[in-house]
């Protein structure tokens, strides 16, 4: 018997009792969907968080003191400069990153959710307009280097302060931090979705008035000490991507011969984040995809339970099949293709739903995230394929016993089944 | 001249339970081209098991079966089943259509599984119909024809395949006696055409339009000749056969 009859018989059946057909079909459609949608959910967040690293900059070495270690010396901000004008190969700047915990005031309204970060002039490099962790300017200029070595109280804000504080005209105005007045110097470009919280509501400091903010609010409000704990976290730069573990080297042996003891510090290169944040999404994908395949296995399952049901009302049938002359083999492999043909129906209907839902899922995390349209879910072509191949072979492997059944059925008995 | 059927010493014993049931019990019978033979009994007479041997749908316990020549009694399914399929013609008392297929569908079924291809199997299925006279219904299902058609239809399939022998069991069983006629009337023309026709049933009235009668009793032969002879009818004494058929 040929393939094409007993596929296009397989077909009407499904079309004959569509409800049946659907509720055979619903475990690998869900399954099926739910793989592809893992998939593309998986893929678009990987682009998505691998574009904002890349923004940030790759060449970017964070660098965390965490203690004194066992040598009783400290690394201090000025052997940071000098080990990047000692290394001009493999570095092309660093600075310190001070995170700041301040109340951020302007007139009556205060900010709480504002970040605020200590750095040096290095931080931003005016010739490429774009500071170590991507930022570009928009309005005014950089901390300077007089800005830095002076304590001077100037800030540059992002755009989100400048819009919602200063409606758009914040350069030259102040803003209190910590109870100090700062002169707003500049304005950075907007780069996320410019809202409360986001990459948008930030303050930069030089580092020496963030660090006395720090120690302001540590020490209570009144004694002022500018010499008071070290710098914890500077910014490198390496030269350049492939430099980067070069760099990293150089910095690690710096800190080796002060510290004496690796777990004082903590070098990082954003490259090697971005391997691990990679290889940890590639994990959690696995895992949800196994836990959707599942769901495959369960639709395998209900489609064999279907069959038998179906060998058994067709007993008739399969007894008229075999006294016109049908083989075993003719009646097996026309219940494995039906159910083939079942699983791949299913299959497809789980595959446009899928790639439906993944473009629902673009729109609503886009909408979620205020119209930023860094976040594209993508349907892999590959991942398409490989679950389709599946269902299909759910279908035939768990048709396989149904259709065995049937095969072996006595066309006598068969024939007089009613 | 070799014989089409060639029954030789046929046993078909069922073991049930503590007792043996002989079903068919030693019966030797020939059939040549050409012939139309009814053969019949009352139920319970081995005239099912008959009907089933020489369809190949079942073996017989012991004995030979020739079917044109071959030895089909040793056969295995996938054996019988091409032997089936190659050399015999079934005609149901219930039909036996596949509802879901279309009428010339169900006609192409055994040239299907004969391997015939696609065109030729149309060709065939339609010549079929066209000896029924249904071959305008041929897009029709078997649910939209009258039990009638629906008969023709399945003697058009038994025809498709051009077989040897044509196995009509009770064929007019479920029809009524103007409708029965009619397809016994078919089955006369078939047998004057050429065809060579085993027809099995209970009932005398139908047994006497076949050429020659073959009648059945307890799983043995007591009557076999020609259709035309009185004695063909005579139904056995029934109330003193009931006590024997409770003992087998």
């Amino acid at each position: 018997m040929n393939v094409t009859q007993s596929f296009r018989m397989a077909l009407n059946s499904l079309l004959t009792s569509k409800m049946r057909a659907l509720l055979t079909m619903l475990g690998i459609i869900i399954g099926v969907a739910a793989v592809i949608i893992i998939i593309s959910l998986g893929n678009g967040l990987q682009n998505y968080l691998n574009a904002q690293f890349e923004q940030m900059g790759v060449n970017i070495i964070q660098v965390q003191i965490m203690g004194r270690g066992t040598g009783n010396r400290t690394v201090e901000t000025e052997d940071m400069y000098q080990l990047a004008e000692k290394y001009p190969q493999y570095l092309s700047g660093v600075s310190p990153y001070v995170s700041v915990q301040a109340e951020v005031r302007s007139g009556g309204t205060s900010y709480d959710r504002t970040s605020i970060y200590g750095v040096s002039d290095i931080y931003y490099n005016r010739e490429r307009n774009q500071t170590m962790r991507g930022e570009a300017l928009s309005k005014g200029r950089f901390l300077s280097y007089i800005d830095v070595e002076r304590y001077q109280n100037v800030c540059v804000i992002g755009s989100y302060l400048d819009q919602a504080v200063f409606q758009g005209k914040g350069l030259d105005q102040t803003l209190t931090i910590g109870g100090i007045p700062y002169t707003v110097i500049g304005v950075l470009e907007q780069k996320a979705d410019c809202t409360e919280g986001s990459g948008d509501d930030v303050i930069f400091l030089p580092h020496g008035c963030a660090q006395r903010l720090n120690n302001r609010i540590s020490n209570g409000s009144g004694a002022i000490s500018i010499m008071g704990t070290s710098i914890t976290v500077y910014l490198f730069a390496s030269t350049g991507q492939d430099t980067s573990s070069a760099a990293k080297g150089v910095i690690e042996r710096l800190l080796d011969q002060t510290y004496q003891s690796s777990d004082s510090y903590f070098v990082v290169t954003a490259a090697e984040m971005m391997d691990t944040m990679n290889s940890m999404l590639e994990v959690l994908m696995t895992i949800l995809v196994v836990i959707a395949a599942i769901s495959l296995l369960v639709g395998g399952i209900g489609i064999m339970n279907i069959m038998l049901v179906s060998v058994t009302e067709r007993t008739r049938e399969i007894g008229i099949r075999k006294s016109l002359g049908a083989k075993g083999r003719d009646i097996r492999s026309q219940f494995i293709i039906e159910a083939g043909t079942t699983s791949a129906v299913g299959g497809v209907i789980g595959i446009v739903l899928g790639v439906m839902l993944a473009n629902a899922a673009t729109v609503i995390v886009g909408a979620v995230m205020g119209g930023s349209d860094g976040f594209t879910a993508t349907p892999s072509l590959g991942g398409i394929l490989v679950s389709f191949g599946v269902s299909v072979g759910v279908g035939v492997l768990f048709g396989y016993l149904p259709a065995n059944k049937a095969a072996k059925l006595n066309p006598i008995d068969a024939l007089r089944y009613d | 001249m070799e014989h089409l059927i060639e029954l030789k010493d046929i046993y078909k014993i069922y073991q049930m339970g503590e007792e043996t049931v002989h079903a068919l019990d030693g019966i030797s019978l020939t059939v040549d081209p050409g012939e139309f033979v009814a053969i019949v009994g009352q139920s319970g007479s081995g005239k099912s098991t008959a009907m089933n041997i020489i369809g190949c749908l079942d073996v017989p316990t012991s004995g030979t079966y020739r079917l044109a020549g071959v030895d089909v009694s040793t056969m295995d399914d996938d054996q019988q089943a091409e032997i089936r399929n190659k050399m015999l013609g079934f005609i149901f008392q219930q039909y036996n259509l596949i509802p879901k297929l279309s009428v010339l569908e169900n006609v192409e079924l055994p040239l299907l599984y004969a391997g015939v291809s696609a065109g030729e199997r149309r060709e065939r299925a339609l010549a079929a119909l066209e000896r029924v006279g249904l071959q305008d219904k041929r897009k029709n299902l078997p649910s939209q024809l009258s039990g009638g058609q629906q008969q023709r239809v399945s003697i058009a399939r038994a025809l498709a395949g051009s077989p040897s022998v044509i196995l009509a069991d009770e064929p007019t069983g479920a029809l009524d006696s103007r409708t029965g006629r009619e397809v016994l009337a078919f089955l006369q023309k078939l047998n004057a055409e050429g065809d060579t026709v085993v027809l099995i049933t209970h009932d005398n009235s139908i047994a006497v339009k076949a050429k020659r009668i073959v009648r059945l009793q307890d799983g043995k032969i007591i009557y076999d000749g020609d259709a035309k002879d009185p004695q063909a009818v005579v139904q056995p004494d029934l109330e003193e056969h009931r006590g024997e058929e409770a003992v087998p």
